[in-house]
């Protein structure tokens, strides 16, 4: 019997649908579990495009919760990845396609074939955003380091309190250390001190990730990618491994960096 | 660490307004402060004190913010401004 777990944030642009790829791809790449990513954002579909698999789709969600088709035959296989499969939202029909329902049905079904059900939440906190969420054993809150990003996942916390989940994690994404050092962007400890719940990771803002999903290949694959690092790291913490933060999640300045600012040098950048 | 900072100026970073802004937004959205919950807090507050003083009811300004606690703390906080008109000596007790 798998896990449901749903990728929420509030506002949109965040990194929900990269967070859904990278995590997806990771726990099958690394842990070799049986995964199926689910995107919920009906009418605006991208998972299957930051995963590369636009060419593939014949069903969708709305299909399968319909009874159209079955679920199986929704998913798509990654072939590039053993054990990873999709299920594509309908882009042409609106968020009331499915019911919560529905969903609860699909993720149960889902469960019985897979460890893990990774839930891309559409931005909002509609009936997308109740769908969702509504099969969902436990959630993950995705953010970036500003007022509105932070404002937004404290709302969807208090939302999904609500809705009986017990103690949601936090994602920190696209988090820039050089501005950190400057004093021009919140930190880990600010964020974690306003929502005030567990830190599941910190992904460093990444050029990489751009140019990952161009190709369509998750970055979490890629070695040399920061982010990829970073959500390699995430999917070992969710798998119960201790994994203390990396270099980059870090955002204390060393003494010599110190000194450079002091002295008003530029840093050295990589 | 702290000699650095001692001659760092003093006027607080973008991350600090961006922070204390946050605080400030979030007692508002949490507490679900609606202009029809701090009526009826106002009213209640209003009945309340008018039996002890005469108030003026119009002046009264009553909003959710935050502020400084003894440890320098940001906390949330409910300022009422309540202009009395008139003690009521009757309100000995």
């Amino acid at each position: 019997m798998g896990e449901v777990i749903v990728i929420t944030s509030g506002k949109g642009g965040v990194g929900k649908t990269t967070t859904t790829a990278n995590l997806g791809t990771g726990f099958a790449l690394y842990k070799q579990k049986r995964v199926v990513m689910l995107d919920a954002d009906i009418g605006l579909r991208n998972l299957d495009v930051v995963m590369g698999l636009e060419n593939r789709i014949v069903y969708d969600l709305v299909d399968a919760a319909n009874g159209i088709c079955r679920t199986k035959q929704a998913l798509i296989k990654d072939k590039r990845f053993e054990n990873l499969y999709l299920l594509p939202a309908a882009q042409t029909k609106d968020k009331t396609a499915v019911s919560p329902e529905q969903m609860k049905k699909i993720c149960e079904e889902l469960k019985e074939d897979f460890d893990y059900v990774l839930i891309d939440c559409p931005a909002g906190i509609e009936q997308g955003f109740k769908n969702a969420i509504a099969g969902a054993d436990r959630a993950i809150i995705v953010t970036t380091p500003e007022v509105s990003a932070v404002r937004d996942a404290d709302r969807i916390v208090g939302l999904l309190e609500a809705a009986g989940f017990e103690e949601p994690k936090l994602i920190i994404n696209r988090l820039r250390p050089d501005m950190i050092k400057r004093g021009d962007m919140m930190d880990v400890d600010d964020m974690i001190d306003v929502l005030a719940i567990d830190l599941l990771g910190v992904v460093p803002e990444d050029e990489k990730i751009v140019i990952s999903t161009n190709k369509g290949e998750p970055a979490v694959a890629d070695e040399t990618s920061k982010a990829g690092q970073a959500y390699r790291n995430i999917v070992r913490r969710l798998e119960g491994e201790d994994v203390p933060l990396i270099t980059e999640e870090k955002t204390e300045a060393g003494f010599l960096e110190k000194l450079r600012q002091f002295f008003g040098l530029k840093a050295h950048t990589k | 660490m702290d000699f650095f900072k001692f001659f760092k100026k003093t006027s607080s970073s973008s991350k600090d307004i961006a922070k204390e802004r946050l605080q400030l937004i979030l007692v508002h959205d949490r507490a679900n402060a609606s202009p029809e919950f701090l009526e009826m807090i106002k009213g209640q507050l209003v009945d309340m004190i008018s039996n002890y003083m005469e108030i003026d009811k119009e002046g009264i300004e009553i909003k959710l913010t935050s502020m400084e606690s003894e440890d320098n703390v940001e906390v949330p906080a409910l300022v009422a401004n309540i202009p009395i008109k008139k003690v009521k000596h009757s309100s000995k007790f």
